[in-house]
């Protein structure tokens, strides 16, 4: 039989590692599996493909999706086709990045440690925040671990959450909530935004209340107000942002936010069909005992030379065990310093310039379509809902058929919104590809 | 462009790193240079499954069909990805013996809490609300009792018998109607397969209890022995260990769980099912948990994970079998100068302990860990499993050639030479990476965890104490 690709055993190496050990047969190493559980058949996989064959067949899969550079993409809703710089992806193939793990041994890894030194200072800066840990894995999962911390540090256990958070959010903390012990209390919208009396009245005796900013709807909340309306009830204000809205909108931080959580795909990461990506979470210094995951520190080494080590590990599961904050491990370490080196190639003003030209681009596009909008009182970044005048998801279909595809239709998690669609508009798109979307809806 | 109500508009701007390009990739270069990866060198770091990982699988990743997709692609978009899920599903199913699988977990971690909720949602289907204990094995990594807290369950811990499997007596006490089930790492975290293993199934089962597979060593058997056949209700599989998505400094991983048939319903939604020549999602599915991370899991983990596969297909058995030769070669080659807690043949890793170098010579596994940089190694894993003193924790992994497992070997057996001849050149380790040893103690107590611009600390005017936290890690 050919040899295997990654493999490195010649048999002559075999048959001498086999006689050091001194057993006879590879087969033999295997003598304490008790005989009725050795698998007495070959697995049922398709044949062994060469490099070229997987190639095609994986390129043949790939060839049958419609992505973002075939058709022309206004969908957004929590994953977005912002520009990711050519340098993420020369850097991120660093097979010292790509191939290490977890910095357990400082010496080893200080390139890593410092880069997620720095990941926590930029997301310390974008949210206003004290302390970030290393990243979770997902925006929603990060938002379920935000709700842990503030469970135990107010001793409470109810949740608010705004009905204008994105769906996949709020499924995934009412998932974790049985076992951590929470009952979730939805506060629903007013024409597309949280109102600051509602939320005070759902956060009386609640834990944390959650909202995003701006919302799953694109509407920019009354953040300062429903903030002020959580911490008045004594629970955690917890803020759910979009990475890439703040250069334009205030950091969490700033409104009186104790923890602010989000999905960092938008900033350095390709959409990926839903991942892997990275979920940030930041808090105030009060809540940094109870936080999840990896934390990096800088110290010394024995000659005073600066350097950075894994820091603050008694609240983590392979020291505390059934005490620890949380069970996390494996984390999004290359999809964070995917963010940082991205963040880093953008710099504060390009950061402020991304922002304002979505801004700039969705308003333009509202204008264009002419449609109908769902929410009209509104202030929005980079999304917003209109009428369509039909069930969005034929406008969908339609649109796709000429190469459009025109946003998310609402409908699919919020009753009496089956003619609403959520367009999404980034950087990458033009007004001529605004003009098209006009166009193709108006069709 | 639309003006922005007072208070919702930013104010101070973050500082983020104001550079040009060619210094950005001057700094990120730097910082790569140092860092220790696989492609560096060896990287024994047990129970982390440090092996190669092939390119091909990030040229295909990156294909605009995968890496440009959208989530909420309508379903005739995104057929090539669905029919991906699907067979990687029916692959995973085939190497656990088991009937139905979700992809949606992102870790490990994260696929034993999905497994806790599940049994959870399946008692109280069933109307057993009151079972609430979970045993977890002494020897287990520390997610496991960690799920266990965050799940709700309560806590029991099993002993390790003298042979280093569990403590069957002890189970066959304890088990009882409050049984919600157990987790348990097959083999385990000593590298040994558990030889009770049948019996124990049939202590929970008999309790109406269910087993939980923690595949973090699945390495080991893949095309060997499944855990589906071995007993185990629910398994997960690490993709970045078994299945070679790279760890990339700590994370993407990729936790899939498998379940047997009655588990089924309880699965996260949607599950992506086939109907002819059409793939598509199933989210009607009235009992299921609901959703524990966004869309369908870390999908560029499916496709290298499903690369990686495909080049073994049904040789995969051949994979766990150089993992588990190289093992027991480094075993035999090292089993004279270090102690060996549990005197048996290994699996796809061994655990040594240097409380003989420490009883003598006064070295410690850290100080051999540390050693081992100066040879140019990775260090194995320490100070875990908890139940070894001095433990070293040694996983090779099938990637490696007979003789850089020599030159380890050979590296170890100097270092031992080392501790009783001239043990400061040990304990003064390492004198050859970009910092000696570092001062944890002091991080953890000044706790400085962002670069504070102005009013940044100086600490270089306090030379740190080498003082380490022991108990480095749980993979």
């Amino acid at each position: 039989m050919t040899q295997l690709p990654f493999l490195s055993l010649t048999e002559r190496d075999r048959e001498e590692m086999l006689a050091s050990v001194g057993v006879a047969s590879v087969d033999e190493l295997f003598r304490d599996i008790p005989k009725g559980l050795r698998f007495d058949r070959t697995l049922d996989l398709e044949p062994p493909l060469s490099e070229p064959e997987i190639v095609a067949h994986l390129s043949e899969l790939a060839e049958r999706n419609a992505h973002t550079g075939r058709e022309l993409s206004f969908l957004g809703a929590g994953i977005y086709d912002h520009y990711v710089p050519s340098l993420v992806d020369a850097l991120l193939a660093r097979g010292e990045f790509l191939t290490a793990y977890t910095p357990y041994q400082p010496e080893m890894s200080q390139g890593v440690l410092q880069a997620i030194f720095e990941y926590q200072t930029v997301i310390c800066e974008l949210t206003g925040m004290d302390v970030s840990n290393a990243s979770g894995y997902d925006g929603p999962a990060v938002t379920a671990d935000a709700c842990y911390i503030a469970k135990h540090t107010t001793g409470r256990s109810k949740v608010a959450l705004s009905e204008a958070v994105n769906p996949q959010v709020r499924q995934v903390v009412k998932t974790y909530a049985p076992g951590f012990g929470l009952e979730i209390v939805e506060v629903p919208h007013r024409d597309g935004v949280t109102d600051p009396d509602e939320l005070r009245e759902a956060a009386a005796d609640a834990a944390c209340a959650i909202f995003q900013q701006p919302n799953f709807f694109g509407c920019l909340e009354p953040a300062p107000d429903l903030a002020a309306a959580v911490s008045e009830q004594g629970g955690l204000a917890i803020a759910y942002v979009d990475p890439l809205s703040l250069g334009v909108l205030e950091a969490p931080g700033r409104y009186g936010c104790a923890i602010a959580v989000g999905e960092g795909q938008p900033a350095g990461n390709y959409q990926a069909y839903g991942g892997p990506h990275y979920g940030f979470l930041a808090a105030r210094s009060d809540y940094v005992r109870r936080m999840p995951g990896r934390i990096v520190g800088e110290t010394t080494d024995l000659s005073g030379k600066r350097g950075y080590v894994l820091t603050l590990q008694t609240r983590e599961q392979h020291i505390r065990r059934e005490k620890a904050t949380h069970n996390i491990t494996t984390n999004q370490t290359l999809l964070a310093l995917a963010g940082l080196m991205y963040l880093s190639w953008l710099g504060p003003q390009g950061l402020r310039e991304v922002g304002e030209t979505c801004l700039a681009l969705a308003e333009y596009a509202k204008e264009r379509l002419g449609l109908p909008l769902l929410f009209p009182e509104q202030t929005t970044f980079k999304e917003f809902a209109v009428r369509v005048g039909r069930p969005a998801n034929e406008a969908i279909a339609v649109a796709r058929e000429a190469g459009v595809h025109p946003g998310y239709a609402l409908r699919r998690d919020y009753s009496g919104m089956e003619d609403a669609l959520l367009v999404c508009v980034t950087e990458k798109r033009t007004r001529e590809d605004i003009d098209r979307l006009a166009e193709t809806l108006a069709a | 462009m639309p003006e922005l109500p007072t208070g919702l508009r930013r104010v101070k701007l973050p500082r983020l790193p104001e550079l040009s390009e060619p210094e950005v990739v001057r700094h990120f270069t730097a910082l790569a240079d140092r860092t220790f990866g696989v492609d560096t060198g060896f990287y024994p770091l047990g129970s982390c499954t440090m092996k190669h990982n092939p390119r091909t699988n990030e040229r295909v990743v990156n294909l605009p069909g995968f890496r440009d997709l959208h989530p909420l692609q309508e379903e005739d978009g995104a057929q090539g990805a669905l029919e991906l899920m699907w067979r990687l599903q029916e692959i995973l199913a085939e190497v656990a013996g088991l009937d139905a699988v979700s992809l949606q977990p992102a870790a490990g971690s994260q696929g034993e809490l999905t497994g806790l909720m599940l049994m959870r949602a399946y008692f109280a289907d069933r109307g057993e609300s009151e079972r609430d204990t979970i045993f977890v094995a002494d020897t287990a990594h520390g997610t496991n009792p960690a799920s266990v807290t965050m799940a709700g369950y309560s806590l029991q811990k099993v002993g390790t018998d003298a042979r280093g499997n569990l403590d069957v007596e002890s189970l066959r006490e304890q088990v009882n109607e409050r049984t919600a089930g157990l987790m348990l790492t097959n083999p385990s975290t000593l590298g040994l397969f558990d030889e009770s293993i049948e019996e124990v199934a049939a202590i929970f089962h008999d309790a109406g209890a269910l087993l939980y597979y923690d595949g973090a060593n699945l390495n080991a058997v893949c095309g060997i022995s499944r855990p589906g056949d071995m007993g185990f209700d629910i398994v997960h599989y690490n993709l970045h260990k078994t299945f070679s998505q790279p760890h990339g400094g700590g994370g993407p991983g990729g936790g899939p769980v498998a379940v047997r048939e009655m588990l089924e319903p309880f699965l996260p939604v949607p599950v992506v099912a086939r109907e002819g020549e059409r793939f598509g999602f199933d989210f009607d599915r009235p009992k299921t948990i609901g959703k524990v991370r966004g869309y369908y899991g870390p999908f560029g983990v499916f496709v290298r994970s499903y690369a990686f596969i495909r080049t073994y297909g049904p040789r995969l058995k051949e994979m766990s079998e150089a993992a588990v030769l190289n093992a027991n070669y480094l075993l035999s080659r090292l089993r004279e100068s270090y102690d060996l807690p549990f005197d048996r043949l290994c699996m796809h890793e061994f655990v040594l302990s240097a409380r003989n170098l420490k009883r003598e010579h006064g070295v410690s596994a850290l100080d051999v860990a540390k050693r081992l940089m100066d040879y140019g190694f990775h260090p194995p894993t320490i100070y875990f499993p908890l139940i070894v003193p001095e433990a070293l924790m040694i996983e090779p992994t099938e990637s490696e050639p007979k003789e850089r497992l020599d030159a380890f070997a050979d590296a170890m057996l100097a270092i031992a030479r080392e501790a009783a001849e001239n043990k400061e050149v040990v304990k003064n380790a390492p004198q050859h990476r970009p910092v000696r040893r570092l001062d944890e103690v002091k991080a953890a107590k000044r706790a400085i965890l962002k670069y504070a611009f102005d009013e940044h600390p100086d600490l270089s005017g306090e030379p740190g104490a080498a003082e380490a936290i022991e108990a480095q890690k749980g993979a």
